[in-house]
């Protein structure tokens, strides 16, 4: 499989401190997992990539235009239905009102929801929320899903729940997202990018990241990780 | 989303109601008068009996006399109503009324505390405001270019008061209404040069009386006058002209007669026809 | 307590008595108010929410400016509105001087930077939160602003109610622009300093109690709609 997107001496300084540094990459893979330790930069590198952040120095390369979307740590829900907060992002795109709620409702049907479509959004479990943010997402069909910690504000349950959409999501759309849990990372990733400090570290892939980590930093980050 | 468009469709029937409740147009005059004939209550007497004869509406805006004509001037009125002669002749000197008529009188007094520290009771004004300047009694001015500020300072001076060189902290410029200088004036025990209508139906007069009166000088003379169409050309001429011969008329000048407070009358008609 | 006792007994009896006259000034009153608080939550909020999801050049300004005149002297607004509205001045020729509509415009733009700047705190604190979700979404600033009004419409209530207690309780704008003229342009606050003109302290206060009882029942009213929306939408 060819290169989707190759990232060039790519650098974002923010009051004197390098946020990301000179980073360079080469991502390929269906299903990739950005790992490191808390302030690495990790968040950050996601949101360049979608956009929502303008490096300082450095290019992206896109050779081939992906949709994208973007699921956050904590959901954003707007102060309407569940079924209203799916079909809020599918009109921004452009779509019908007919279409919109068509395929809002397969999109809630399919993170396991449907039930739940015409509850107030803001009233649902924080699982549920994010399971709708996914909805929103997944609606939209994009080429790549971008998610930043996704889990990180869920009980196991809700995160076993969230992780199973992952899956099911990235059998159609290629997979971009940070963990902190290095099980879901195990389960989810194909390779593994890691990065330290805002430098990428380490890119292997996620069998050989676990067993032979090439560098001190992720030996020691794996060994902090899982005690 | 059903719940968007109610919201607005909401919003959108209250504007409406808001831009159109009450467009139903009557037939109405406005006239610029003065607070002493607004707040002795006369106009809410006179005005119900002109309505029912023409079905014309007086719509009153109650001001100081100089502020009166100058909305007046303005093209803001088509009639005023006020008392300050010398003003009014200027004002139809200018152009922007085109005949002055008499009306009514009623009379100034001169309001103090009943102890009368300053011994001015009498009859006599110019004397009142002597002895008043002299003990530096407290006195309160109007100060708002009123026809009574101006009459208050056409009797300082003929009183041989020079205020620009006696005032002091005794005379205090309050720039207000007859009723706000008036409530000035109970909680001071100040004295207070007032129209008697206002007097009678003010109600918070605390320890004051009556101090001056009866003096033919006293006397303060309300005059009538159409604006000049010439210079307002928006100016409901008939009808203002209409509520003018209706106040100097028989039938007026006897409704202002019977307007009384307390048994006592307050305006005394004399119009010349 | 005499002093106090007494204008509570006057209101009342006036309350109790339906008296039609009262009615007639608390109608005008709210539709006046009502309507200046209206038109100040369309011009203004849209406004509000702009300051806050904009990047344009002006805007730190704007909103200084807003801030401002959430100050406003309502004998300033009156005059400025008297002097637009006489037949001398420049919207002369409409005939809206000591008309309802007059008293509406005059409220209207003493109202309207508090509500914008009211509600330019609301969205701003909501943008820093919505921001990167609507921008992913392609929201761009226009849209976000539409969607951030609608979203913090409960919240806005709050900028809604502080325009429109500004709004009734002045007596400087509507005195000058309004006229006072009875049955007319008479409202609670120019009744109430009439009343006070003619030394008729405990009338006077008994009408501040009624307006005053009018603000919180509307106050009241707003809070509970606004708790039970909140409920019902988190």
């Amino acid at each position: 499989m060819g290169a989707w997107l190759a990232i060039d001496h790519l650098g974002l300084t923010e009051g004197g401190t390098n946020i990301i540094d000179d980073v360079s990459l080469t991502l390929a893979a269906q299903r990739t997992v950005i790992l490191g330790p808390n302030g690495a930069g990790k968040s950050t590198l996601l949101r360049l990539i979608h956009g929502l952040l303008h490096p300082g120095s450095g290019r992206m390369h896109w050779p081939g235009v992906l949709t994208q979307a973007m699921v956050f740590q904590r959901p954003v829900m707007l102060r309407t239905t569940a079924l209203a907060n799916v079909i809020y992002g599918l009109k921004l795109k452009g779509h019908t009102a007919a279409e919109s709620e068509q395929r809002a409702r397969q999109a809630l049907a399919r993170v396991g929801l449907e039930q739940l479509a015409q509850r107030p959004a803001r009233l649902l479990s924080g699982g549920e929320q994010q399971r709708v943010a996914l909805a929103r997402a997944w609606a939209l069909e994009p080429q790549l899903l971008i998610l930043d910690e996704p889990t990180a504000s869920l009980d196991p349950a809700s995160s076993r729940e969230v992780e199973r959409i992952i899956t099911d999501i990235a059998a159609g759309a290629r997979i971009l997202m940070t963990t902190h849990n290095l099980g879901q990372a195990r389960r989810l990733a194909e390779e593994i990018v890691f990065i330290d400090r805002g430098r990428v570290v380490e890119q292997t892939p996620v069998g050989q990241f676990f067993c032979l980590p090439q560098t001190g930093a992720a030996q020691r980050f794996l060994k902090e990780e899982i005690p | 989303m059903i719940s968007r468009r109610l919201f607005c469709s909401a919003l959108a029937a209250a504007s409406v109601l808001a831009a159109t409740a009450s467009t139903a147009e009557e037939r109405y005059i406005t006239v610029s008068s003065t607070t002493s004939t607004e707040q002795s209550g006369l106009f809410g007497h006179l005005l119900p009996a002109f309505e029912k004869t023409s079905g014309i509406k007086v719509r009153v805006v109650a001001l100081g006399t100089g502020q009166a004509l100058d909305m007046a001037r303005r093209g803001d009125a088509d009639v005023v109503f006020v008392h300050d002669r010398a003003a009014e002749e200027k004002f139809v000197a200018e152009g922007f009324g085109l005949k002055r008529q008499e009306v009514m009188y009623n009379d100034f007094i001169v309001a103090g505390p009943k102890a009368d520290p300053a011994k001015a009771t009498g009859k006599d004004i110019l004397e009142g405001l002597r002895r008043i300047e002299a003990a530096k009694a407290p006195f309160v001015s109007r100060g708002d270019k009123s026809g009574t500020h101006a009459a208050e300072l056409r009797y300082w001076k003929a009183a041989g008061v020079d205020l620009d060189a006696k005032k002091g902290a005794w005379y205090r410029d309050t720039g207000s209404g007859m009723g706000p200088a008036l409530n000035t004036a109970a909680s001071m025990n100040a004295y207070i040069l007032a129209d008697r209508g206002t007097w009678l139906s003010f109600k918070n007069r605390g320890d004051l009386g009556i101090i001056v009166e009866g003096d033919t000088k006293l006397f303060n003379q309300y005059g009538v006058i159409l604006v000049n169409p010439a210079k307002h050309p928006h100016v409901k001429q008939a009808d203002g002209q209409k509520f003018i011969d209706w106040v100097v008329s028989d039938a007026g000048q006897k409704t202002i007669a019977e307007y009384k407070i307390g048994g006592e009358q307050l305006f005394f008609p004399n119009a010349q026809r | 307590m005499h002093e106090f006792n007494q204008p509570l007994i006057t209101a009342w009896q006036l309350v109790a008595g339906a008296d039609a006259r009262l009615a007639d000034i608390v109608f005008l009153s709210l539709r006046v108010s009502l309507s200046a608080t209206l038109i100040a939550c369309v011009a203004g909020m849209p406004m509000g929410a702009l300051l806050a999801v904009g990047r344009f050049p002006g805007r730190r300004v704007l909103i200084v400016l807003f801030n401002g005149l959430m100050g406003l002297p309502p004998v300033v607004v009156g005059l400025l509105v008297y002097l637009l509205l006489s037949r001398a001045g420049p919207l002369g020729r409409f005939g809206l001087l000591f008309s309802p509509s007059a008293m509406i415009i005059a409220q209207a733009i003493l109202v309207t930077p508090i509500v914008a700047a009211l509600t330019r705190q609301v969205i701003a604190d909501a943008w820093s939160e919505y921001r990167e979700q609507l921008r992913s979404l392609g929201a761009g600033r226009t849209r976000a602003a539409a969607t951030l009004l609608w979203d913090g419409r409960f919240s806005l209530t709050t900028a809604a109610l502080a325009g429109f207690g500004r709004a009734i309780a002045e007596v400087g704008a509507v005195m000058i622009v309004g006229g006072n003229i009875d049955g007319v342009t008479r409202v609670m606050t120019t009744t109430i300093a009439l009343e006070t003109s003619k030394g008729d302290l405990p009338l006077a206060l008994a009408l501040g109690f009624i307006l005053i009882a009018l603000v919180l029942a509307i106050n009241a009213l707003a809070y509970a709609l606004r708790g039970w929306a909140q409920r019902k939408w988190g």
